[in-house]
């Protein structure tokens, strides 16, 4: 048998010891991890545990794993919302196929999970917006995807919003550019995927009543197309007004989650022309990791400051503890001992003055300046109390942040 | 169901790089094509500007007589067969099936009605009330099927659909999508980098080669009348052997001793200082089991066995033999091209599995030369093609496939037929 691995992968040499010589689906349960309802697979899939990471095992023909290896790879690179990919294993005895390991997206939800929460508040609306933005962002890449659907997408809580993330590079094929009936076949085939997977759902009891599978199917193709247009559309301008709509579109394209890379103008005696450059992947390394982390949605610096947070957290706990503790769960237990402590404890009449994030890390500058003053630790929540009495009431009221509320969840 | 016409179809890419160069090709209204090449001739291209994923740089994509160049790929009302079908565990085979007519709001009698028809057809009757979760690999396959027969598509398209299966599924599959087609006399363009596949499902086979077309023609003909080296090459397996050979007279003088040829083939390669004569396994013997009546057809020569290789029914011995550096290039490089194991200088031969030939000794064969042809080695020119021949053996196929798609229409119920 061959291993592949994309480097760093240190943290996967724990899986060498697991059987790869036997057919997935005769592996013994006690290796697997149980993992809640995820999409529609036709392949055999199954999750490890190993260092603290869970990893995703998906056997297929060699052919296939070797190119969404590849692919994945590539996706990684380029800041692609993908998930990541490990290695695969090849040359397995008996002829039997390849498996291909993909790091499991944490804190990822599949529809079906989604759709089977009591709260009726994940519309499927705001799902297909989310996997149309996705198809669009594969699409500025020259991605055809070839098999779109709401099975081969994870969604992540965004700030209230969701992200969705590319799970099956199977079929996907690299271009440099899409031409339009690439994208018009990735649309149709993701019309009837979605329709057909919530007419699933109706069947099985899982759809919210109010749902209607084949309109909410048949609204994709033009979501994607308003969109689309949305990034990629050059405008025509008078040159007086050049600066006012460049800014205009610049902060509709952010507020659509879109970067720009380059802004190209030609001017001409009917006025000036716009072209932009979107960008396809999102900015901020701490933010992604972070995010990957704890499902936190920060600015960059927060982003860094809580990262540490979690660090000096980790190694903390790890003095106390007789086992290393894994990052993950290191996170989860800050995220609900630490940091969700902090945020809730905001008094009501001053929540939303600054982001939950902005809160934490000003409360750890108090926290600072209290031990230093006293000539020891007087810890987070005391910090936290003090924060709260004497500091954050002096910040200007229309210091507001409207996401202040979904920080707390 | 409609027939496709491309009439000098070109495929240019950003670089100037012709994937498809100027294709015209006629599908008939039923016929299986099948497109088959090396890797890089330029099949999947065309076959993805029939479904509209490719821009056509020039020339006219014509399906039931209509233009289709600048149409959306869905409303070409095509079907890309068993691309990453999904089956839907909470909905029965039925609904498994019936979903796109319920995505177009299709009226439940009619539903009914298709899929019923389909399911008829697929054998899949007594399985449409269950969930798909038991279902057997084939039979996925075949829901995967019946979806693209209920939408009464135009044609059915399959981008070698069968590469990723295991060996013993894919040659369930390849059956049952030749009898299926058969059945429904559904118009399907199949694409394949897989001789056999090709020889095996199609009423006739494209051969594509670095973006232009070499022959099309009904598999019997590809075999027997081949129209150059590569087609000739490409098509049979084990391959055709090709023996360096110059004319005396009327005989061909080659490493296995002189082959005569008849004043009028003689006629055709006359004028060349090197040929290459190409003679297909099965067309040799052990001399010693060959009937008596039947050995002034052909000529008997001498060689040294390298190997041989028994497989119960058959037999194959391997004969290395001499040639000179040009045909040895040649020869590697129409290997690389056709993405073979190299065409070494040896020949491959079928002899009888009864046959007594050992390997490391003298052992005397027999060749027929008349199914032999002789090529030009700087054109790869077929120089003994017998055009009328090879026409008649693809009037048999197609007059084969329109008896069997009436017997199919006329016998049942015309599935998928809108």
């Amino acid at each position: 048998m061959r291993y592949l691995f994309r480097p760093p992968a240190t943290e996967a040499a724990g899986l060498l010891s697991l059987p790869w010589d036997q057919p997935l689906e005769e592996w013994d349960p006690a290796l697997l991890l149980d993992v809640p309802q995820r999409g529609i697979s036709r392949h055999v899939v199954r999750f490890v545990a190993s260092g603290g990471h869970v990893y995703a095992l998906k056997e297929i023909s060699e052919r296939l794993a070797r190119h969404e290896y590849a692919l994945l790879g590539q996706f990684e690179e380029e800041g692609l919302p993908a998930v990541t990919v490990l290695g695969i294993c090849v040359d397995r005895p008996g002829d039997q196929e390849a498996i291909l390991v993909t790091r499991y997206l944490e804190y990822s939800m599949s529809y079906r999970w989604l759709f089977s929460r009591p709260r009726g508040e994940h519309s499927a609306e705001r799902l297909l917006d989310t996997m149309v933005v996705l198809l669009v962002r594969l699409h500025l890449a020259g991605v055809f995807w070839g098999d779109c659907s709401l099975s081969n997408t994870l969604f992540r809580l965004d700030a209230g919003a969701f992200t969705a993330y590319l799970v099956d590079a199977e079929t996907v094929e690299r271009h440099a550019r899409l031409s339009p009936g690439q994208r018009a076949y990735d649309v149709d085939l993701a019309r009837e995927r979605v329709g057909a997977e919530l007419l699933d759902l109706q069947y099985g009891g899982l759809l919210p009543e109010d749902v209607d599978p084949i309109e909410v199917a048949e609204s994709l193709p033009g979501r994607y197309a308003s969109l689309w247009d949305e990034v990629t559309r050059e405008e025509t301008f008078s040159p007086d007004e050049q600066q006012y709509r460049m800014t205009e579109r610049l902060q509709r394209l952010n507020d659509l989650g879109f970067d720009v890379g380059e802004m190209e103008i030609v001017t001409s005696p009917e006025g000036a022309r716009l072209r932009v450059e979107t960008r396809v992947s999102e900015p901020g390394h701490n933010r992604r990791e972070l995010f990957r982390l704890t499902g936190l949605e920060v600015q960059e610096r927060q982003a860094q400051r809580l990262l540490n947070d979690i660090r000096a957290y980790r190694a903390w706990v790890e003095r106390r503890s007789p086992n290393p503790v894994p990052e993950a769960v290191a996170a989860q237990r800050w995220l609900s001992e630490v940091y969700q402590p902090v945020v809730d404890s905001i008094p009501p009449n001053l929540a939303g003055r600054l982001a939950p994030a902005e809160v934490f890390h000003e409360v750890l500058e108090h926290r600072w300046f209290l031990s230093e003053r006293a000539g020891r630790d007087v810890g987070t929540e005391r910090a936290a109390r003090s924060y709260f009495a004497t500091v954050l009431p002096r910040t200007p009221e229309e210091v507001t942040t409207p996401s202040a509320t979904l920080g707390r969840n | 169901m409609a027939s496709i016409e491309m009439q000098h179809i070109v495929k240019q890419y950003g670089d100037g790089f012709p994937a498809v160069n100027d294709v015209s090709l006629d599908i008939a209204d039923g016929e299986f094509m099948i497109l088959v090449g090396p890797s890089g001739c330029g099949k999947s291209t065309l076959l993805r500007m029939i479904v509209g994923l490719e821009d056509i740089t020039s020339g006219d994509m014509v399906i039931g007589g209509k233009r289709v160049n600048d149409l959306a790929p869905r409303d070409r009302n095509l079907s890309m067969v068993f691309q990453n079908y999904a089956l839907y565990p909470h909905m029965t085979v039925f609904e498994n099936i019936a979903f796109p007519l319920r995505l177009s709001k299709t009226p439940d009698d009619e539903v009914r009605r298709r899929v019923n028809d389909a399911a008829d057809v697929l054998e899949l009757k007594e399985h449409l009330e269950r969930k798909p979760a038991n279902l057997s690999g084939g039979q996925r396959q075949r829901v995967a099927m019946g979806r693209a027969i209920v939408r009464q598509a135009e044609a059915f398209l399959f981008d070698e659909p069968l590469s990723n299966l295991d060996a013993k599924l894919r040659g369930q599959m390849r059956t049952e999508i030749s009898r299926l087609q058969r059945r429904l006399g559904i118009t399907t363009v199949y694409v394949t980098h897989d001789q056999t596949e090709a020889m095996t499902l199609g009423d006739r086979v494209c051969v594509l080669r670095k973006g232009k077309i070499q022959q099309v023609a009904s598999p019997r003909e590809l075999y027997e009348q081949p129209v150059n080296l590569f087609v000739a090459g490409f098509i049979g397996s084990p391959p055709m052997n090709f023996l360096p050979a110059s004319l005396e007279g009327t005989a061909l003088q080659t490493p296995f001793g002189a082959i005569e040829l008849d004043e009028a083939r003689a006629e055709k390669v006359r004028g060349r200082d090197l040929l290459l004569v190409g003679i297909r396994p099965e067309y040799f013997e052990d001399a010693s089991l060959v009937d008596e009546a039947k050995r002034p057809v052909g000529s008997t020569f001498t060689a040294r066995v390298d190997v041989t290789e028994w497989l119960g029914d058959s037999q194959y011995a391997y004969i290395p033999y001499d040639a000179p550096q040009a045909v040895t290039d040649q020869l590697r490089e129409l290997s690389r091209e056709l993405d073979s194991e190299e065409l070494r200088t040896q020949a491959i031969v079928s002899i009888d599995a009864t046959s007594r030939i050992r390997e490391g000794r003298d052992a005397e064969f027999w060749l027929d030369a008349r199914k032999i042809h002789v090529f030009d080695p700087q054109t790869g020119e077929n120089l003994t093609r017998d055009a009328e021949a090879g026409a008649e053996l693809t009037r048999m196929a197609a007059q084969d496939r329109v008896d069997q798609v009436d017997e199919a229409r006329g016998g049942a119920t015309p599935v998928g037929a809108g």
